[in-house]
């Protein structure tokens, strides 16, 4: 029942909104709509669907395709139990798509994550501030081009920060077919 | 009054109460015996921190129970945990706050190297932003291996000449 609820969801939002694709796999319902109107679909699925929830806002990034970026909404309904994902795509030429903090307030650090991580800026949000990293760091540290030991940063008087060594040390373990107790760095040096 | 030309004896209403001493181990003695932490606990390290708080191990029986949470009252910040570039922020503004003389135990292999954590949002040691004086190894160490960088940080204080130091600096100046 719930399921032919869900089903009738998807029917409201196709209705009411122009939804590019609509995905169902293992139970999990994705619709990818169009960005500018994340905003309007957002409320009328809180306010007119019962979607009282944000649970997450999650930001992808496919690098190397052309639109780079994604972003994916997850909304939980807690009257049925009903999970809903609403994907947008976003291109990297224009990275920035219109805030959802007015339908959810949970969305405004969910929104400062995404904008840290990938450099999304949300219109509309009413305090975009890095969330994770220090303000004034100059990298978005998610995307796929960025390395994971981070890129060498300085703010004079404020912070500064290094690639940290990835090879070497107690902690890091090298790619081969040896068998665990051999690749454990501890074991080598003695 | 003693008479003229008597030995001089010993009294045992003054000797008793004599000390005689060099001034830098009357201040040594007292600085190690009474160190209050700072507990910067940011991570796992912070629980094993907070067990040898605890009655079961105890700092009390070495001085140093009292932990303050104000920069301004303690002597020794034990940096317990991961520090995060953000938070390393924090804690150089709070090192930068304790007054001197401060000491610095970067305590587990988090706070001492970055640890398992090689990556863009870990401060590589905490090392980098202030001066360490004892590192203790371990993830997290356990209670007694805290204990045993405490008791070291002791004998580090105690081989400090901060009165003599300052009394060559004078006798510089004056000649």
């Amino acid at each position: 029942m719930a399921a032919a609820q869900l089903l009738s969801d998807v029917s409201a939002f196709e209705a009411k909104f122009k939804v590019l694709e609509k995905v169902s796999f293992r139970g999990e319902t994705t619709l990818v709509v169009e960005r500018d109107a994340i905003t309007e679909i957002c409320r009328f699925a809180k306010e007119q669907l019962g979607y009282t929830m944000l649970l997450d806002i999650s930001g992808i990034d496919h690098f190397g395709d052309e639109p780079r970026f994604e972003l994916a909404y997850e909304l939980y309904q807690f009257e049925r139990g009903d999970h809903l994902r609403l994907k947008i795509s976003i291109s990297e030429d224009a990275l920035e798509v219109p805030s959802v903090v007015c339908v959810w307030a949970t969305a405004n650090w969910h929104e400062r994550e995404a904008f840290d991580m990938y450099g999304i800026r949300f219109r509309g949000h009413p305090d975009l501030r890095r969330i994770l990293m220090w303000d004034g760091y100059p990298f978005f540290p998610l995307r796929k081009d960025f390395p994971l030991a981070g890129k060498p940063s300085n703010m004079p008087d404020v912070a500064f920060s290094k690639a940290a060594p990835l090879e070497g040390g107690p902690f890091v373990t090298m790619p081969s077919t040896a068998t665990a107790k051999d690749r454990e760095p501890r074991a080598r040096g003695e | 009054m003693t008479e003229v030309g008597a030995i001089a004896s010993y009294d045992s209403k003054i000797e008793g109460n004599v000390i005689v001493t060099r001034l830098d181990s009357a201040i040594n003695w007292m600085r190690k015996n009474s160190l209050w932490p700072m507990p910067m606990g940011l991570a796992c390290c912070a629980i094993e921190l907070m067990a040898a708080a605890s009655s079961r191990f105890d700092i009390a029986r070495f001085g140093a129970e009292v932990m303050r949470f104000s920069p301004r009252q303690s002597d020794v910040m034990i940096v317990a945990g991961t520090v995060t570039y953000k938070m390393a922020l924090a804690v150089k503004r709070i090192w930068d706050q304790m007054a001197e003389p401060k000491w610095c135990i970067a305590m587990g292999a988090c706070a001492s190297s970055g640890g398992m954590y090689r990556s863009y949002a870990v401060l590589q040691g905490i090392d980098q932003l202030i001066p360490v004086d004892v590192y203790i190894s371990g993830c997290p160490p356990r209670p007694e291996a805290l204990i045993e960088g405490l008791l070291r940080l002791q004998r580090k204080i105690d081989t400090e000449h901060s009165f003599l130091a300052q009394k060559k600096d004078l006798l510089a100046s004056l000649s």
